[in-house]
């Protein structure tokens, strides 16, 4: 069966939506720990960090919305993502440590391309536009499964599934063997089922974003339609 | 755990998304076979003489600060007056090298940004300039320089509108349209090979300046001054000099944006390096009247010479810049630009009498805000 992860940015909402997510069918839960300066982020994920930073969401206050999620929603892996800024001020060791003891399952670093710190336990990310040579280096090094930029962009809802994502996936297969979940653009039960058939997950960030905005129960549904496309 | 080591211990390094990483590669590539190139220099030479007016001059003040000697280094009489044009006319012709036709850049006092409007508008590449609405509003004239040079300014009207958030819409556009478009950065910042590409089409300046010194004193500064906002010519000035034990090298930050003074380690921009943020790396917000110093970041060598002493890096305040802007204007004709009014500020009360400071840039595009704080003086 097709994996659906689904981002939430870490606020104080976020078990109650995490349990929303898990509900409609998420099998993991990607939970983001804002920063100031998001490189990778388009303005809707951009824009819930600057709400969630307002709210007072640090390295700490983040940490205990990871554990609280985790007692909600124990059996479903949640990987926080961040930037390199909060490991750097955290410490990288602690930080990886107290992310497992409240219940994280790896984590996702997105400015930190995999020969910076390649020992940091995380999952990679490749991209379009990633040679083949660092394709392979990042499936060497990845945790459990390999993300894949779908776009050469940042995070965002998109018309179309990107047109890369096809010979991405192909190259990819055939260099590494973890499970291939692609993200960035995905928003629709249409784009779920195309980047369903040809990735082993999909990652719907920006636009789940949107709909947590009206509630758990707007979230369900969404994520339900998103698991009824990945399975028929 | 390990870090990366690079030229500058453990500062700078890659910190940005996989996606750029072999744009960064090509950059790097690039980059060394220019280097090893004598038509890459040729060229560079070339327009470095009889399109930018290099070199520039090397004055001697004699009425700014009694009892010492202060000799200026004139990059404000460079085109497009400030030193910014001497990077951005290596990076366009490391660009066309690469096949790049679209060229996007960030910019803070709208130096940069003119500065690369300028090389694009001569080399016919389309040109992108990302800007904050706060800076948009205090350097006007840059503004619609660029206009007219036919860059297309975009601004930005989040977070802090300055050349923080400029810099990072720069690198979402980069990411975005990475396989046509090459982000002409205007400082010593960013991702490898950024800082040192920018330190070494910069360090014209200090070549320059050391040689034309020795020529006016028989001998060396006993100190070199230069303003750092992410600091090129600062870098630019002191690799001149860095193999010269004797001469102290001294940088001069805003007082409310003091990377190097009060800021701790972490990354932003690409790079790790020293910067403005709070206990949980989240960046601060830097503030200075000066739009070219009012960046949270640096480059990552200062930090590296920072922490190996070999430079010094001490503030200015608001107040004491436009002092000694107004004073410098009064006392040798030559009004500067706000950012290095810093250096100058810090120069003429420096325990040393033979000094040579980098003047930037010109304060034509500063004159309406400096005129107005001056007046609340």
């Amino acid at each position: 069966m097709k994996k659906l992860v689904i981002y939430l940015m870490a606020d104080p909402e976020t078990p109650e939506l995490a349990r929303a997510a898990v509900e409609g069918g998420a099998d993991i839960i990607e939970l983001g720990f804002p920063f100031s300066d998001p490189l990778a982020d388009g303005p809707v994920v951009r824009r819930a960090g600057e709400r969630a930073l307002a709210r007072g969401m640090r390295t700490r206050e983040c940490l205990a919305v990871l554990a609280q999620t985790h007692a909600v929603v124990p059996d479903t892996p949640i990987v926080p993502m961040t930037y390199a800024s909060l490991l750097e001020a955290y410490g990288w060791e602690r930080f990886e440590q107290d992310v497992q003891a409240a219940g994280g399952s790896s984590m996702i670093i997105v400015d930190l391309p995999v020969d910076e710190r390649p020992e940091l336990r995380r999952v990679q990310l490749v991209a379009p536009t990633s040679t083949d040579e660092r394709i392979a280096l990042a499936g060497a090094h990845t945790d459990g499964w390999l993300y894949l930029v779908t776009v050469t962009g940042t995070t965002g809802a998109r018309g179309e599934v990107s047109s890369a994502l096809p010979g991405l996936v192909e190259r990819t297969r055939r260099l590494v063997s973890a499970p291939l979940y692609a993200g960035f653009g995905i928003s629709t039960p249409e784009h779920a089922r195309s980047v369903g058939a040809l990735a082993d997950g999909i990652v719907v960030g920006s636009r789940a974003l949107q709909v947590a905005e009206e509630g758990p129960e707007a979230l369900r549904e969404y994520v339900a339609s998103l698991r009824g496309a990945l399975d028929s | 755990m390990s870090t990366t080591t690079s030229a500058f211990g453990t500062y700078g390094g890659r910190y940005v998304p996989e996606t750029l990483i072999p744009a960064l590669d090509e950059l790097e590539q690039g980059w060394r076979d220019a280097l090893a190139d004598d038509s890459f220099h040729r060229e560079l030479h070339e327009l470095l003489t009889t399109y930018a007016g290099r070199p520039t001059p090397l004055t001697l003040s004699e009425r700014f600060a009694p009892g010492k000697r202060i000799y200026l280094k004139r990059e404000d009489l460079l085109h497009t007056g400030a030193h910014k044009l001497n990077n951005a006319l290596g990076q366009v012709v490391l660009a066309r090298r690469l096949g790049k036709h679209r060229i996007v850049a960030e910019t803070g006092a709208g130096q940069h940004g003119v500065a690369t409007a300028t090389v694009c508008a001569k080399f016919g590449l389309e040109c992108v300039v990302y800007m904050g609405e706060e800076d948009m509003r205090r350097q006007r004239p840059n503004v619609d320089r660029m206009g007219l040079l036919g860059a297309e300014v975009r601004p930005v009207d989040f977070g802090t509108k300055t050349l923080k958030e400029a810099t990072s819409e720069a690198i979402r556009d980069w990411i975005t349209n990475v396989e046509t478009t090459h982000y002409l950065i205007g400082s010593c910042v960013g991702p490898a090979p950024y800082p040192e590409l920018v330190a070494e089409l910069q360090s014209v300046i200090g070549r320059e300046a050391r040689e034309q010194h020795l020529a006016a004193e028989g001998r060396l500064p006993e100190a070199v001054v230069a303003c750092v906002g992410g600091g090129s010519n600062a870098i630019g000035t002191f690799h001149g000099f860095l193999d010269d034990a004797d001469v102290r090298l001294v940088g001069v930050e805003a007082a409310g944006a003091a990377s190097l003074g009060s800021g701790r380690t972490g990354v932003l921009h690409g790079a790790r390096s020293s910067v403005l943020a709070d206990e949980d790396g989240q960046i601060a917000d830097a503030h200075s009247i000066s739009a070219g110093l009012d960046y949270p970041g640096v480059g990552p060598e200062h930090a590296f010479l920072r922490d190996s002493k070999r430079a010094t890096y001490v503030g200015a305040t608001d107040e004491e810049a436009l002092h000694a802007l107004r004073d410098l204007a009064r006392t040798e004709g030559i009004i500067p630009a706000l950012e290095p009014a810093h250096a100058l500020a810090r120069a003429r009360e420096l325990d040393a009498e033979l000094i040579l400071v980098c003047v930037s840039g010109r304060g034509d595009k500063d004159l309406a805000e400096a005129l107005v704080a001056l007046e609340r003086l």
